[in-house]
């Protein structure tokens, strides 16, 4: 970007380096709040992640920015500290809604402190938890943290703690989420309509939702950690297991951002394979959110209809990759194995099928009195709001925030077809819904373009047994069916990474119902929920 | 009196593998002899207990989701009298524990067991809640739920299809099919298991 440096020129502190697109900055940290609000103002609008590092001797912070006019661009400002006792860096909740949970992440995986964010409480374990995983030097011994027999005290959940860094300004006097006088209800962790295990605390006045509060971990397997003691073919298999709806594309960035490192040649074959197993994992996806959202309003015809015609996609991965729903197809280099021979005839009666039932959909639901009326002008959520908290994905997308990665960076065979980016503009909750029955259509249209034209060759390309990641940093973001999936990967040319991180679309996404839901009935946060359509294991990882 | 032959009219007798541990169980019950009116009402109360099993829905993760597909139309556990699903745990007869338990987790499984009404059953579906499956060398995974909680029934997979579920839901309907109703237990069977022995099973297992 030609504006970037004009606007380097105003840091001179900052160390630049760029390298295909990709601009690293690494600034000293207490410059950090400085460099972030300049880049803010000059457009990079975006926070897409705040990524927590150990570097052995320090502890630092990868900020991910993007310009929404410019996505294609990526920024990555870097920090750190030398400090392991007490370290901490400046918030940057004032600058965008989503930093909020990333820095609680951060503290709890990392214990950084970040100066003026009032609400440091730890975001997925539980606040008894000793120690910060994620640090080099967790000692993961099971005795100082046992399985705990009992739940935690809702109070400690609430309490804001006071944390002591030499502050030069003082944040507001508050000490818990909510106050005394205030009615709580608990929503969660065991709820049939949480979509998994959420735990929400809602103040209520009356029936109108007053505050909420989301408490996450429930489901916190520490894929992560996990990572960083398996060599990559390895975390493959975890990333499936993240988002499980989405799994084949989760899968698929890895790949991609392992081949990177590699400068492997992917054949042809198996990018198309892996483009067109990706869109069919979307439509399930679709279906399935389709089909719970309706259930949420009480429709359990429109579940069963979904489920059944999302049978028809496990039966084609079930011929071609093995499994219903964990596909564990795409490897490094290409794909497991090749297609079966009745793949594609099977694609090609899906889509025509798919097609006559997405009418059917509309028929039985979309324009179903009861339903509008439920969804009909609720849960408003602006494009400025959408882009701040960074929901990406079709909830973005409907409110008008063009987001999509197929586009902005296409990867595997994206750029060999046509098809629409589907955009609505008010942001309400119906169009969330219709997005997603659009967007299954564009799907099909994308499959239809490519299962005919699968060229021959090579389904994988020759790897080395042991896979050694040349030291670098390497990143790679795709889109899944809940938004944008990047994963980030540090590797000292082991052939285990030195640190995984990966973007949950879905953590954003709880983010939205913070701020969607305030001022509506209780009744309506399950319908909102199931809008958004989260996955509970994603955020948690 | 003798006790009857395991035998359940969704699935044959043949079709089952590893009968080993409900073979000895109706040893142990025929040994002991019941009586016959007993044996007549035990047969009519487990005929119905075991064709109308109400699960708790407790899905946590991924299992979760061939759950669901269990119980759409194409599996539809609503053949077998299992389609009631429960939200609360009060109503509920079995829990299929669908996926990963963490940490966190851990003290709200174990009080949705102990709010169940007995007799009660636990179903592990999924690695993850047999071992711990893909999640060994996680910080915050419990190494099994049978940890926490009893099991009746292990069903490996990740996930297991919904076929490999119906067969364990019939091994479960067999178990039931030969309980002696009236000798189950009628008080909630708190499992308590202190702090160190869950240690040093987990501790032991890490070595
Ligand atoms: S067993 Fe596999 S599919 Fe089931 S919850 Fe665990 S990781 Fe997910």
């Amino acid at each position: 970007m030609n504006n970037l440096d004009s606007i380097f020129s105003q840091l001179p502190f900052a160390e630049v380096v760029n390298k295909d697109n990709i601009v690293a900055v690494t600034v000293p940290k207490d410059k950090i709040y400085e460099t972030l609000n300049l880049l803010k103002n000059n457009n990079f609008d975006y926070l897409r992640d705040i990524v927590g590092m150990d570097y052995t001797n320090s502890l630092g912070v990868i900020y991910n920015l993007s310009s929404t006019q410019k996505p294609e661009y990526l920024l990555l400002v870097k920090t750190s500290i030398e400090d392991r006792e007490n370290p901490y860096f400046d918030s940057v909740i004032d600058l965008w809604d989503s930093a909020m949970l990333y820095e609680r992440e951060v503290h709890d995986f990392f214990g950084i402190t970040f100066k003026n964010n009032p609400d440091m409480r730890r975001l997925f374990l539980r606040q008894d938890w000793k120690g910060y995983p994620l640090r080099k030097d967790y000692d993961d011994n099971p005795n100082i943290n046992p399985v705990p027999l009992e739940n935690e005290d809702l109070d400690d959940m609430e309490q804001l703690p006071q944390i002591e860094v030499n502050q030069d300004k003082s944040f507001e006097e508050q000490h818990s989420v909510f106050q005394k006088e205030e009615y709580v209800v608990n929503f969660g962790p065991q709820h049939p309509a949480t979509h998994g295990v959420l735990h929400l605390r809602v103040s209520l006045d009356g029936e109108i939702i007053k505050k909420i509060d989301p408490n996450f971990g429930y489901i916190h397997r520490g894929i992560e950690k996990m990572s960083e003691c398996y060599t990559y073919p390895q975390i493959l298999h975890l990333t499936d297991r993240l988002d499980y709806l989405s799994g084949a594309i989760n899968r698929h960035a890895v790949c991609l951002a392992v081949e990177k490192g590699l400068e492997l040649e992917v054949p042809q074959r198996a990018h198309h394979i892996r483009t067109i197993i990706d869109e069919l994992t979307r439509v399930a996806s679709h279906l399935l959110g389709w089909g719970c959202m309706c259930m949420d309003m009480g429709a359990i015809t429109a579940f069963v209809y979904g489920m059944r015609d999302r049978e028809k996609i496990m039966d084609i991965f079930e011929e071609t990759c093995g499994g219903r729903l964990m596909a564990n197809y795409s490897v490094i280099g290409g794909v497991m194995a090749d297609i079966h021979p009745n793949f594609q005839k099977k694609v090609k009666e899906f889509i025509p099928y798919m097609r006559k039932m997405l009418k059917e959909h509309h028929i039985l639901f979309t324009g179903n009195p009861i339903a509008r009326g439920r969804m009909d002008g609720i849960g408003h959520l602006s494009r400025e709001q959408a882009i701040s908290i960074g929901a990406t994905g079709p909830v973005g997308r409907a409110s008008g925030w063009s987001n999509d990665t197929r586009k902005i960076q296409p990867y595997a065979a994206y750029d060999k077809v046509n098809f629409t980016e589907m955009l609505r503009k008010d942001g309400m909750t119906f169009d969330r819904y219709v997005i997603r029955l659009d967007e299954i259509e564009e799907s099909l249209k994308i499959i239809e373009q490519l299962v005919d034209n699968i060229p021959e060759g090579d389904f994988t390309a020759k790897t080395k047994a042991v896979i050694k990641l040349p030291e670098g940093e390497y990143f790679q973001r795709v889109e899944n069916a809940r938004g944008e999936f990047c994963v980030y990967i540090d590797s000292r040319g082991d052939k285990y990474p030195y640190r995984v991180k990966f973007r949950s679309p879905s953590l954003t996404l709880v983010n939205v119902l913070k701020h969607i839901t305030p001022g509506t009935k209780v009744a309506d946060l399950i319908m909102l929920g199931g809008s958004l359509d989260y996955v509970i294991p994603c955020i948690d990882r | 009196m003798e006790v009857g032959k395991i035998k359940i009219k969704n699935m044959k007798n043949e079709d089952f593998k590893d009968n080993e541990y409900l073979e000895k169980y109706v040893e142990e019950l025929r040994a002991n002899g019941v009586n016959i009116v007993v044996a007549k009402l035990n047969d009519l109360i487990n005929w119905g207990r075991s064709n109308s099993v109400w699960p708790l829905t407790f899905g946590t993760s991924c299992c979760a989701i061939e759950f669901m597909s269990l119980g759409a139309a194409r599996y539809d556990f609503a053949r077998f009298g299992w389609e009631v699903t429960r939200n609360s745990p009060r109503q509920a007869d079995v829990i299929f524990c669908c996926g990963t338990i963490v940490h966190k987790m851990a003290p709200v499984l174990k009080r949705l067991y102990d709010q169940m009404a007995e007799p009660k059953y636990v179903m592990a579906f999924g690695a993850c809640t047999i071992s711990g499956g893909p999640f060994k060398k996680s910080y915050h995974t419990v190494m099994g739920i049978d940890k926490i909680i009893p099991v009746d029934i292990y069903i490996p997979g990740c996930p297991p299809r919904p076929d490999a579920m119906i067969y364990g839901m019939m091994q479960l309907a067999r178990k039931i099919k030969i309980q002696e109703f009236f000798k189950l237990p009628k008080e909630p069977d708190i499992v308590e298991m202190n702090e160190n022995q869950i240690i040093e099973e987990k501790g032991g297992e890490n070595e």
